[in-house]
């Protein structure tokens, strides 16, 4: 029967195409604002690894001001790290991998370069791309024994191993950086993690840097960051030995524990160390050193803002306001036709069957608006990506970025929409299934 | 076959009270051919409706083929109907945006007939009414006898056992009227029970018993020749105590 049904669903469209179209676009209108503002709040809210949201952890400690809290609140340490306390904490064997970064200018040069260009740039160390997972289009990360002393090896991003070298493979070719040769070892793949969860300085949806090379050659070339640096008492800070040895905060950190022992371990550590350094007088605020997974670094960070939730609140009530209207207009459309349901339920129809053949039309209804829906939704999305990209003349990164259809998101949207449109036309379908036969038929 | 006892229609508003039928008893029994006559508001339509099952009674029995269909769910009663009863309205009652063939159909896609039988059982009632061409028209595209036709076909490609006419000459000319009720009466001669409501005596002389109601009540039973010989029930012993 359900084929039969849809074919009436269809002959009802047909009969009454304005009114038809009408629902149809309300439906598609509730369903496009709740995609586009689902798409954009998943995408921020979204945890780029959430599959080792349980293994990576970033470290921070509070070794702030005692009068002045880092955050107005006082209930969050400081999210970066000093050098001093990092260089400790990296030469533990706790983590299964850890990191310490941060980025930089880099000048590149050679390379057939015609002119030098600038080239935002990691300094990090090897785990760096196990750790995150980072795909490779040709070579590989360096390893551990590369890290120190600081081997010269540059991994190139796609885009600038595009730029650089045409997107050929450029592993072994060489390249000045900050007038120091370089030579290729790896190119990575496509890769964007959204939000840049392990650094968020800059922007949270900003684009990942152009190139990697061993941390170390920031302390060897004494290279200081371009990102967030803070300090926050009186120190002697003429030279970049002073800096590395100050309390400025410029360092992110990040360990890999895949074991609750090994979690353990690493906060017992984290405590000693704390302890150990009260004792010489630092770290005079109350104790606050913590590892903190990706799912609650983002949430601490506050990447997601109330803003973006009130807006997808926004969107569904929008959704519920076009269905209230969609339900009016089914009434109307399912009462308007009581005549010929009459003929229907005298011939033998029962009630369950007229509230499906109703159901029915109300889902090929919720169908069209879905579909409907998903494409206003994409000119949507795409008319906001336009938007972005021309105030941000094609750089990469920023919210731009986000918008693009997220699959899983769409499906789920139209799922909702589908099951909410049907919700809405339970009524009408039950309502007209209830109506006595013998009044329609009179009416004809 | 068809068997009411004591029935009793109320229509109630917060005000009033008002009987469309009255401890109505009738007895009808197989291949007969049945006119319910009387003035407007009789409860001759009323009637139609209780006994097509398309609305409950207040008091009383009806009995369908021995089923007695006053606690039937409305699955059961829709299936009853479907399988037992055909319609015919004075006004037609086509469903204006399926063809021909497709109304035809409608009562045949309620019973999940396999698509081969319901061809079948179309051809053969559009054949007996004379329609076989116009299966794909339209019905605005037919005239009014042709729409009643069309609806008769409907009624008994199921083939039911009963057929419940409610003045379905009403909207037709003489001539027409004619033809419609020579089919009703070959559809009789080929053994289905016809109930039907008029306000015309010529028609209702062409049944073979004629029930006149007034006021929700029976008022008078009466036979006509050739065809009294079927008589049923209280209609029979009145029908023979007035001849």
């Amino acid at each position: 029967m359900f084929g039969y049904y849809a074919r009436l669903a269809l002959k009802s469209f047909g009969r009454n195409p304005g009114l038809s179209a009408l629902m149809v676009l309300a439906i598609a209108l509730g369903i496009a604002v709740c995609i586009m503002t689902l798409t954009v709040y998943h995408a921020m809210s979204g945890n780029p690894i959430w599959w080792k949201n349980d293994r990576l952890y970033t470290v921070t400690m509070d070794n702030w001001d005692p009068n002045s809290p880092y955050n107005a609140d006082g209930k969050l340490p400081p999210p970066q790290m000093t050098y001093k306390d990092s260089h400790y904490l990296m030469s533990s064997s706790v983590p299964e991998r850890k990191v310490v970064m941060y980025s930089s200018d880099g000048v590149i040069s050679g390379a057939g370069l015609a002119s030098p260009v600038r080239l935002s740039t990691r300094l990090t160390t090897a785990d760096f791309f196990a750790m995150f997972e980072v795909p490779f289009l040709y070579g590989n990360g360096w390893s551990a024994a590369d890290d120190n002393p600081p081997r010269p090896v540059i991994v190139l991003s796609r885009e600038q191993n595009e730029r650089l070298f045409g997107g050929v493979n450029s592993l072994g070719r060489t390249l000045r950086w900050n007038d120091h040769e370089f030579r290729v070892i790896g190119v990575l793949d496509d890769w964007f993690p959204r939000p840049r969860f392990y650094d968020l300085n800059g922007g949270s949806f900003g684009a990942p840097d152009g190139a990697y090379i061993p941390f170390a050659w920031g302390i060897e070339l004494e290279q200081l960051g371009n990102e967030n640096t803070a300090c926050w008492k009186p120190e002697k800070l003429d030279t970049f030995q002073d800096f590395i040895a100050s309390d400025c905060i410029w360092l992110q950190m990040w360990v890999e524990l895949p074991t609750a022992a090994s979690r353990e371990r690493m906060q017992a550590l984290l405590d000693n160390y704390w302890a150990e350094q009260r004792k010489s007088g630092r770290f005079p605020r109350p104790r606050d050193d913590r590892l903190t997974n990706v799912g609650q670094w983002l949430i601490d960070q506050k990447v997601l803002d109330n803003d973006n939730r009130m807006l997808v609140g926004l969107a569904f009530a929008f959704l519920v306001v076009c269905l209230i209207n969609t339900v009016g207009l089914l009434l109307a459309k399912f009462l308007n036709n009581t005549p010929a349901t009459g003929v229907r339920r005298a011939l033998g129809a029962s009630r369950r069957q007229i509230f499906l053949q109703h159901l029915v039309e109300v889902g090929a209804l919720a169908a069209l608006g879905a579909l409907l829906g998903l494409v206003l939704a994409a000119l949507g999305l795409a008319s906001i990506h336009h938007l972005y990209a021309a105030a941000h003349l094609g750089e990469r990164g920023g919210y731009q970025e986000l918008m693009h259809f997220d699959p899983i998101g769409v499906v789920w949207a139209v799922a909702l929409a589908l099951l909410a449109t049907l919700a809405a036309g339970l009524y009408p379908a039950w309502r007209v299934g209830r109506l006595p036969p013998a009044l329609y038929l009179k009416s004809q | 076959m068809l068997k009411m006892h004591d029935v009793s229609k109320i229509y109630r508003t917060d005000l009033i009270e008002t009987y469309a039928l009255r401890k109505f008893s009738l007895a009808v029994t197989a291949g007969e051919f049945v006119a319910v006559t009387g003035p407007s508001g009789s409860g001759k339509t009323t009637f139609l409706n209780l006994a097509g099952l398309l609305e409950d009674f207040d008091a009383g029995s009806y009995e369908l083929d021995g089923t007695d269909v006053r606690n039937l769910s409305d699955d059961a009663r829709s299936r009853l109907r479907n399988e037992r009863i055909g319609f015919i309205f004075q006004s037609f009652n086509l469903i204006p945006d399926l063809n021909v063939a497709d109304n035809v159909e409608v009562p045949l896609r309620y019973r999940r007939l396999s698509s081969a039988n319901r061809r079948e059982r179309i051809s053969s009632a559009l054949e007996l009414v004379g329609l076989a061409s116009r299966a794909r028209h339209m019905p605005a595209q037919l005239s009014g006898g042709q729409q009643q036709r069309v609806a008769i076909a409907r009624a008994i490609a199921g083939d039911p056992a009963f057929l419940l006419a409610d003045e379905p000459t009403g909207n037709l000319d003489s001539l027409m009227a004619r033809q419609v009720m020579d089919l009703l009466e070959q559809i009789n001669e080929m053994g289905t029970t016809i109930l039907l409501v008029t306000h015309d005596p010529e028609l209702a002389r062409r049944a073979q018993r004629n029930v006149h109601l007034v006021d929700g009540q029976i008022s008078d039973f009466r036979a006509y020749e050739p065809r009294s010989a079927v008589l049923a029930d209280g209609a029979s012993s009145v029908a023979a105590a007035r001849a």
